[in-house]
């Protein structure tokens, strides 16, 4: 017993420090585990009220970037519409719409970025949404340029996301010419280009091919426009690609939440099928 | 009572300059200085050293809420605090009695460089190493660590060298 406590006190700093450094470990292994509930997030009152004080400092700063962004997609979207309009029109030809066929899959929220970081290993972004405006774990964020990430841990107010650019991310991807598909993830390298695993070797495609969301996932709509293809090469029996990204990822100000309507019915098919 | 303002001056205006200003930097698209390993430097001897760990933990662990980087900059800033004495009694030759004295200004110049390059390096290459997370990339991780090593020292002597002549 004297020995034990001569023992602690000879290495009481060093017990202490080893105490602090397992915690630190603790946080960090955590933090490189996307199931699992986060510790150390940005997604709290304190961080996110303190990236509110400065975002709107620093959002003056590319006023006329983001203007320019929501010109081009006000266009983007009002030539969508005349499409449409034209379509539907009824002294062209005659269409009756099933209000039971057609219904709404998913839902739109804006949310506006907090802090943004794409030069680490694994980068999250923080969002101004939480759980009081009807954000959840898992939603896909997008911008109109293309995906951005999946948010993964939400407090009341403001919502962290899991970016393309973190080495855990694994969004399903396929060419927008054919319905091969693979696996886009981030080797970590250059914030402008991910990879794309995984592809059949008979998917045919040339580089400057337009890669965009699958559709395998619930949580990404597809047809999601990603990139465009830099570089193809192949590794045993299976194709891989890199992509470049149409966003450009350390300048994003405004971003789309998007709800899955269809998510609770998949996950309950999919549970009642498991048992 | 001078000593509390004065260590809580230093971590938290080195929390909120290290949050707000250097962690937007992105020199050359990503070179980060991480100059907050100076409070390890800065922060006063003492025999006693529970506070200081206790402390060096919690900035880190603050630097990592706010850059969602899990406990990344806790455990190499932990880890440069628990080594320094190692480094002062090697460097400097003290012992535990001239703790009380000691003051880096009063030290030679040659010496309390390579003290802080020492430190420095430690901290970025634990930061990197941990963060990468990964046996690939090591490459990544040794250009990463000299760059942002460089970086933050160059910062560090400029903000030393004002901070000294604002004392004379």
């Amino acid at each position: 017993m004297q020995q034990l406590i001569y023992f602690f006190r000879k290495y009481k700093y060093f017990l202490f420090f080893l105490l602090l450094e397992i915690i630190a470990l603790f946080f960090t292994i955590n933090n490189n585990n996307f199931h699992k509930s986060k510790f150390i997030s940005s997604a709290n009152e304190i961080t996110g009220g303190f990236y509110k004080k400065t975002s709107k400092i620093s959002n003056y700063f590319n006023l006329k970037f983001q203007n320019e962004e929501l010109i081009s997609e006000n266009e983007e979207l009002k030539n969508l519409l005349e499409k449409y309009i034209s379509k539907t029109d009824s002294t062209v030809s005659v269409s009756i719409i099933d209000s039971t066929l057609n219904y709404q899959k998913y839902t739109y929220t804006k949310a506006k970025v907090y802090s943004n970081n794409y030069h680490n290993p694994n980068n999250f972004i923080l969002l101004n949404k939480g759980e009081n405006q009807g954000v959840n774990k898992e939603m896909a964020v997008v911008n109109s340029k293309g995906v951005i990430g999946i948010t993964e841990d939400v407090s009341a107010n403001y919502a962290r996301v899991q970016s393309i650019l973190n080495s855990n991310s694994k969004i399903n991807a396929k060419l927008k010419n054919s319905s091969h598909f693979g696996t886009l993830v981030w080797n970590g390298k250059d914030y402008n280009i991910v990879q794309l695993e995984d592809l059949p070797r008979q998917a045919n495609m040339k580089v400057g091919d337009t890669i965009i969301t699958g559709g395998k996932s619930i949580i990404f709509p597809e047809g999601i426009l990603i990139g465009t293809i830099q570089k193809i090469y192949t590794k045993s029996s299976n194709k891989f690609i890199d992509i470049k990204l149409f966003n450009d990822m350390s300048n994003i100000g405004n971003v789309y939440i998007i709800t899955a309507l269809e998510k609770e019915e998949i996950h309950s098919l999919n549970n009642t099928l498991d048992e | 009572m001078n000593k509390i303002v004065y260590i809580s001056f230093l971590f938290f205006s080195l929390l909120f300059l290290q949050v707000f200003l250097l962690n937007n930097v992105m020199f050359l698209g990503y070179i980060n200085p991480y100059l907050y390993v100076a409070f390890v430097i800065f922060y006063p001897l003492k025999k006693e050293r529970f506070l200081f760990l206790f402390l060096s933990f919690l900035l880190g662990l603050s630097i990592d809420f706010f850059s969602d980087s899990g406990g990344i900059n806790a455990f190499s800033l932990l880890f440069v605090a628990y080594i320094r004495l190692f480094f002062i009694r090697v460097i400097f030759k003290k012992t535990e009695q001239d703790y009380l004295l000691f003051n880096l200004q009063q030290e030679p110049f040659g010496k309390v460089f390579n003290y802080v390059i020492i430190l420095i390096v430690i901290h970025h290459f634990i930061l990197f190493s941990l963060a990468n997370f990964s046996t690939q990339n090591f490459s990544i991780v040794l250009a990463n660590t000299l760059y942002s090593s460089t970086f933050t020292s160059v910062l560090f002597f400029l903000g030393a060298s004002i901070i000294r002549k604002k004392n004379k």
